[in-house]
């Protein structure tokens, strides 16, 4: 006697409960500190407040410790915190022109003003794994710093100042999207666009920027600047009527100079790229910045043809939070609809074999 | 169905111009086709025939003039006055584009039948058989073998493409068709038929046409008409047979000069 | 994770989204109301459950849900379905509302893939979880040009794909998710739901909402509208039918679930609809497989 299922409350308590098991592994084992993964795992961190589109270290090492380190699931987790919080307003713009770079580099010319600045980065470590690393060793203290960091101008002004570069400007007078608030609308402009990609996945974003380095959309892009370091959110509440400065955070810039163009009005300039992400997130920033400029395409009078230069393409799809729940809302049951296609490819099947058994091409079959 | 409709032009073009920037498309051209005429445009590449086609049949807004088309309960009427729906409307009854290549103008992702069947379903049609043999009899026009009729089009030789096209277009008895190098790109026997059989629908429908081709063979054999372009501008019009005969401007003596007797 | 009195998560606003939240979701409804069957964005807040997984319905019926309101949730028909009751679980969490299994008893009835058997009445409101909210997205990729096919009534393409199924199987193939034409206007997916339940949303007393959380669309049928499966003249739209009854209640008339019971691959059919086959076992009535001295319940 068939007994129909219940129980699905007490299954999924259990389910819960065996994760929150797993999730601290062995009692043995030192439980790991927010700390300690705010400090030791900083990219993590960094790459979950940048696609969680929300600034706090804490909050964001609470979402790779509760997630495991799926930093996808991370993402999600803070996400999903963001829509509870309040909203004041919005900040002012940050000027990273301000910013004392800890790192400022760029390929666009052998020396600059201010120099290039390595900083911490993993570009000319060879990749051998480091076994000093996993015993836990002291490490060498960092060499002396010759100067203290201090703002830098940046490399795009310079050859803005030339009229060399396309000039920055907003395309209108109205405040800045939000796709937060208000769903996508296409055509979309630029500042939203810029901001699906901030909050977009890094990996999509790599593969369409290398896409469009190996032809598909090839923009010629040159880093004109990378930098990172800190900045200063200011806000200007309307009972004061100044702006005051309510955090410091750390952001990396990448602005990109891209295949000059000119028309029968304008010489020729170049063009640009930007990228922009939360604490230390290069390959993010510079990936945004080659999708950022291949979306301009049309804007800029180019054929566009390849899906790095497929608005709609790029930001339907570029979102990891919406991605990952649909692929993964395949594990729900959908065995209601399967019955019906089960039914539907029965009676086809019976129709065929009648039709076959007659001889005859199968005619119009009714349910 | 009004009484004026046989009294006056199907079309009437009126100092039509389109402009890119600084480059000129076409410049200040007008012309008048009647009922079941077929006129003929020809130039060479740059010369802005496809630019005026497309002006001409909405798939491009002019920046100079006016396109009015005849339409059946209202007369002679601007086609860029009329509301997007209405003209799409249009663009998918009254007359019919047919495409230099055939697949911009096909849905490669269904049957031969459903292609020829889309613009009865767009206007209403609902009865799966009549559909079906409308489709059916207009293959058999175009001489496609219905036995096709369920095949994707992605099966099919350029030539029966290009013949599929044009059944999808005249399945509403279309009164004005436009053609964009209709015979581009299939090689000259299957040409030679495809041109024979436009002949024929073009005569027993009573359809009229506006041909572009750099094709001076295909115009010999369709138009009535013809007009000569060159670098935006209509250089040269009249009957087919007095201007490539009897070519009065320097361009069309060129034109004609050039091109070896078909 | 700390709770207030009436059982609600402390911190958290009644039903999770901020009032703003709600005003902005309920000038969608009502847009969508006037407009049967059309598909009016909306600015989709990201929820603790994923995209994908029913955050529109959840976000339209934390909209609407008042303390007064008694609240079922099924999924595949069920409310004992993992995501259903994770759904339900949601909202007494963070609404404290009452919940209900039985389809009468509810005054909000948010579901996934089905249309509940027991007739609704005009003081409910369905609200359906929708994966895919645009019907022309299969043959139209782009927004861009499907807004406008919307906007201009360009629906010949939806009757090709029809025309293509019988042209290629004898018959309509669309066994879910069939789409329909509401109020002789907008052409509308119904969500996941069978075929069979497509006459259900026809003249329906009560009203019908529509959620689609990850492609931010909300759209709506109001009650007592005129709901019609998409068809041909000579092949009209038709239900699926099982030529047998439910094991356990013995309804002929309700969707029902195939379940493999042993390894010989024996199968039993059982209403969908749990609730549905439990207030009929109630009043009596029993199934070939549920034969009353058998009962183990």
């Amino acid at each position: 006697m068939y007994v129909a299922v219940k129980g699905g409350e007490r299954a999924i308590d259990n389910a819960h409960r065996l994760l929150a098991e797993e999730r601290r592994g062995d009692p043995a084992v030192p439980e790991l500190t927010l700390e300690q993964i705010d400090q030791q795992l900083a990219h993590a961190v960094d790459r979950v407040m940048t696609e969680g589109s929300l600034y706090d270290r804490r909050l964001a090492a609470l979402a790779v410790k509760q997630a495991r380190g799926d930093l996808v699931e991370a993402i999600f987790l803070l996400r999903a915190y963001r829509t509870t919080l309040p909203r004041f307003g919005a900040a002012l713009p940050i000027d990273t022109a301000r910013m004392a770079p800890r790192r400022r580099i760029s390929a666009t010319f052998k020396d600059l003003p201010g120099g290039q600045i390595l900083g911490p980065t993993f570009d000319y470590t060879h990749r051998l794994l480091d076994f000093d690393l996993a015993e836990g060793r002291e490490p060498a203290p960092a060499a002396e710093v010759a100067a203290e960091p201090r703002p830098l101008p940046r490399v795009v002004d310079l050859l803005d100042r030339e009229g060399l570069i396309e000039p920055e400007v907003a395309a209108s007078d109205e405040p800045a999207g939000d796709l937060t608030r208000r769903p996508l609308t296409l055509p979309e402009t630029r500042d939203v666009r810029l901001q699906g990609l901030a909050r977009g996945d890094e990996g999509f974003l790599l593969a369409l920027g290398y896409s469009t380095q190996r032809g598909y959309g090839r923009n010629h892009p040159f880093a004109g600047e990378i930098r990172l370091g800190e900045v200063a959110v200011e806000f200007m509440p309307e009972e004061l009527g100044f702006a005051i400065e309510i955090a410091e955070i750390t952001v990396t810039e990448c602005q990109m100079v891209n295949q000059f163009k000119g028309s029968a009005e304008a010489p020729p300039q170049f063009t640009r790229g930007y990228g922009l992400a939360f604490g230390h997130c290069e390959r993010k920033a510079m990936a945004m910045a080659l999708v950022d400029r291949a979306l301009r395409a049309k804007e800029l009078g180019e054929e566009a043809t390849t899906p790095a230069q497929d608005e709609e393409f790029v930001l339907y799809h570029a979102d990891n939070v919406e991605a990952q729940g649909f692929v993964q809302h395949l594990k729900l049951p959908h065995y209601v609809d399967f019955q019906s296609e089960l039914v539907m490819v029965r009676g086809l099947r019976k129709a065929f074999a009648a039709a076959n058994n007659a001889g005859d091409t199968p005619a119009e079959a009714a349910e | 169905m009004s009484a004026n409709r046989q009294d006056g032009p199907l079309l009437r073009v009126a100092g039509l111009g389109r402009d890119y920037g600084r480059i000129v498309g076409c410049r200040e051209v007008s012309f008048e086709l009647w009922p079941g005429e077929v006129l003929g445009i020809v130039g060479e590449s740059g010369s802005g025939k496809t630019t005026l086609l497309k002006c001409a049949s909405a798939q491009l807004e002019p920046t100079a003039g006016t396109v009015k088309f005849d339409m059946r309960a209202r007369g002679l009427t601007d086609i860029w006055g009329l509301s997007e729906a209405e003209r799409r409307m249009l663009m998918r009854t009254d007359w019919g584009i047919v495409h230099q290549n055939p697949r911009d103008g096909l849905r490669l992702g269904v049957s031969a039948g459903a292609n020829v069947g889309e613009r009865l379903m767009a206007v209403g049609a609902r009865h799966y058989g009549e559909i079906r043999r409308e489709a059916s009899h207009w293959l058999g026009r175009v001489e496609i073998d219905t036995g096709r009729m369920d095949d994707l089009p992605e099966t099919f030789s350029g030539g029966m493409l290009q013949r599929l096209q044009i059944a999808r277009n005249l399945v509403t008895r279309p009164r004005l068709v436009f053609m964009d190098e209709p015979t581009s790109g299939l090689d000259v026997s299957v040409q030679a038929r495809l041109l024979d059989l436009l002949r024929g629908l073009v005569a027993d429908l009573g359809v009229a046409c506006i041909v572009v081709t750099h094709d001076l063979g295909v115009v010999r054999l369709l138009a009535h008409r013809l007009m000569v372009m060159h670098r935006g501008r209509v250089v040269e019009h009249g009957l087919t047979d007095q201007v490539l005969d009897d070519p009065q401007h320097a361009y069309t003596q060129l034109l004609v000069s050039s091109i070896l007797p078909v | 994770m700390t709770t207030a009195d009436d059982g609600r998560l402390a911190g958290y606003n009644f039903a999770y989204l901020d009032e703003q939240t709600k005003r902005m979701i309920r000038r969608a409804v009502l847009k969508a109301v006037a407009i049967p069957g059309h598909q009016v964005p909306f600015g989709s807040r990201e929820m603790p459950l994923p995209y994908g997984w029913g955050t529109g319905g959840i976000q339209v019926t934390a909209s609407i849900l008042g303390p007064r309101d008694v609240l079922k949730v099924i999924d595949q028909g069920a409310d004992d379905t993992t995501n259903a009751v994770s759904i339900r679980r949601f909202f007494a969490l963070t609404a404290g509302v009452a919940t209900t299994e039985k389809t009468t008893e509810a005054t909000i009835v948010q579901t996934r893939h089905r249309v509940p058997e027991t007739r609704l009445t005009e003081r409910q409101i369905l609200v359906y979880q929708v994966p895919i909210p645009e019907p022309l997205r299969w043959l139209e990729p782009s927004e861009v040009e499907t807004r406008k096919m919307h906007a201009l009534a360009e629906y010949g393409v939806m009757h090709v794909r029809l025309y293509e199924d019988i042209a290629q199987h004898g018959r309509i193939a669309q066994t879910y998710d069939y789409p329909v034409e509401v109020a002789g206007r907008y052409l509308m997916r119904p969500s996941p739901v069978p075929k069979f339940d497509n006459p259900k949303l026809d003249n329906c007393p009560a009203l019908q909402l529509f959620g689609a959380g990850r492609e931010k669309r909300i759209y709506a049928v109001p009650p007592y509208t005129r709901v019609k499966s998409l068809d041909f003249d000579d092949h009209p739209f038709s239900v699926e039918g099982w030529d047998r009854a439910c094991g356990l209640c013995g309804s002929t008339e309700s969707y029902l679930d195939e379940m493999i019971v042993d390894d010989e691959g024996r199968r039993l059919f059982v209403c969908s609809d749990t609730d549905y086959c439990g207030q009929r076992q109630a009043a009596g009535h029993r199934g070939p497989a549920n034969a009353p001295k058998e009962a183990a319940e």
